[in-house]
């Protein structure tokens, strides 16, 4: 399935991270893979479930404000 | 002055029973009941028993108003004096003062009523050019990360919808596009906002919304740049204007309405980081069982493999072949030994014809062997006299010497 290189697990956004997971996962219960092949993949899922449990943990709301063409912080009144 | 008679017919009345009796009049007269009456406010009075009095005059008249607490407090226009207004309600006589005022149950900025005809003719003219057909409606994703905001940068609006994906969904980037929302400015504004999101950030839903107000104050999402921006917005549009009794015509064109911001912002994020965390822990529990699952099916793999191997061991047909070849060898041995004997018969039997054959059995018959030099003397031309001979006889030799030739 990984026709390019696999993307550094810490650089994966929550959805890529949680897709790839979906997929480890599909293709570990059809079962069909290699023992060898298939613990590859579990390591990889438990890394991406971790990388997932981070970024929920971590998440904080970004907001920005459109001036112009580009983008800024953006601070709120208190 | 005529006198006036003692039995004169006219009718006398207690002021009670007159008052009471004009009261009936004009609370009988369907024409001054559930009326709407124009005019500017002035001596605005509100006590704090919540009830508001004023006088609604104009040119060359004045009346008496008064709207009581349970009407007073659903108002949202702050009145002043000098205001325009529009009062609705009906006419009756406070009795005690004498005095016939209208008894108001609402009332709104004057023009209002002209602002909904051009509402109405406004939606009309919109939805004859398809924009609030349902199909045009696109669907809100469930679960967006980008969300754009257009609003005013400095009201509660913003602040709650902030509030509002902070804890449901702090995953999101938000991109806010700061608008005036009320005004002559707004319209243009918002407009622009929404087409600069829908080109430049291309957000996976827009926030349109607006904390409460009049219905003059919400008039910007009524106009027609700011319904047809909607529209036109290739990123799905939820509209949160005013409150839940609010409708704009940005609303109809929106692919979703919310009743408030803070509920168009609930609507933005409808599965919550909550939820994606159960989810998560699912995954992974299903990722946990299917390695055991598939350790238990490689263990029932590897057993059947063993058996197998068992039964295929090159060791099982060394054992086979081990006891092929003592069997083998067995039966090789007794071959063997029966050819040696055979053999051995053979060589007896050679032998014993050889012995016939033997110079020496002639021995035995008397005959002897006469050598010189090694070399058999079958001739007397062989010899000389003098020459040193060897003879054999049966049972031994001995020298002999010729001595006169024959």
């Amino acid at each position: 399935m990984a026709k390019n290189e696999p993307k550094p697990i810490d650089g994966l956004t929550y959805e890529e991270a949680f897709a790839k997971l979906e997929t480890i996962v599909a293709a570990l219960e059809t079962g069909d893979r290699p023992l060898e092949e298939s613990m590859t993949l579990f390591e990889r899922g438990q890394a991406l479930t971790k990388r997932c449990a981070e970024l929920l943990d971590k998440a904080e709301l970004k907001v920005q404000v459109l001036v112009g063409e580009s983008l800024e912080d953006f601070k709120e009144n208190p | 002055m005529e006198q006036l008679s003692l039995f004169d017919a006219s009718p006398r009345w207690t002021v009670t029973d007159l008052t009471r009796h004009l009261r009936q009049l004009l609370e009988g007269d369907t024409a001054l009941q559930g009326v709407w009456v124009q005019g500017e406010i002035s001596n605005l009075s509100r006590p704090s028993s919540g009830h508001i009095y004023f006088t609604l005059k104009d040119s060359s008249a004045s009346l008496r108003c008064v709207m009581w607490k349970t009407e007073a407090v659903r108002l949202r226009v702050g009145l002043q004096d000098g205001m325009a207004i529009e009062v609705h309600g009906n006419l009756g006589i406070y009795e005690i003062a004498g005095q016939y005022q209208l008894y108001a149950d609402s009332l709104r900025p004057l023009g209002e009523g002209a602002l909904f005809q051009e509402f109405l003719r406004l939606k009309a003219m919109l939805e004859a050019d398809g924009l609030f057909d349902v199909t045009r409606k696109r669907l809100i994703p469930n679960s967006p990360r980008r969300i754009g905001i257009v609003t005013s940068p400095t009201g509660a609006a913003l602040r709650d919808m902030l509030n509002t994906l902070r804890r449901r969904m702090p995953l999101a980037d938000v991109t806010l596009a700061p608008v005036p929302v009320q005004g002559d400015e707004a319209p243009p504004a918002i407009q622009a906002a929404l087409r600069n999101l829908n080109r430049i950030i291309v957000p996976d839903v827009i926030l349109l919304a607006r904390g409460g107000g009049s219905i003059e104050d919400l008039w910007a999402f009524n106009d027609e740049r700011v319904v047809r921006a909607v529209s036109e917005s290739q990123v799905p549009v939820i509209t949160g204007v005013g409150h839940e009794t609010d409708f704009t015509l940005a609303d109809f064109a929106a692919d979703l309405r919310a009743p408030t911001p803070t509920a168009a912002a609930e609507l933005a994020s409808s599965i919550t980081v909550m939820e994606l965390r159960q989810t998560l822990e699912e995954l992974a529990r299903i990722l946990g069982g299917s390695m055991g699952v598939l350790f238990e099916r490689q263990h029932n793999l590897l057993e059947g493999f063993q058996s197998g191997l068992r039964f295929y061991s090159p060791i099982r047909r060394v054992q086979t072949e081990r006891q092929r070849l003592d069997e083998l060898n067995r039966r090789g041995n007794t071959t063997q030994a029966y050819r040696l004997e055979l053999t051995a018969a053979r060589l007896k039997g050679l032998e014993n014809r050889l012995t016939a054959l033997s110079p020496l059995a002639v021995l035995q018959r008397g005959y002897a062997v006469v050598t010189k030099n090694k070399r058999i003397v079958t001739s007397k031309a062989q010899v000389q006299d003098g020459d040193a001979l060897r003879v054999r006889l049966r049972d031994g030799e001995f020298d002999a010497r010729v001595s006169g030739d024959g």
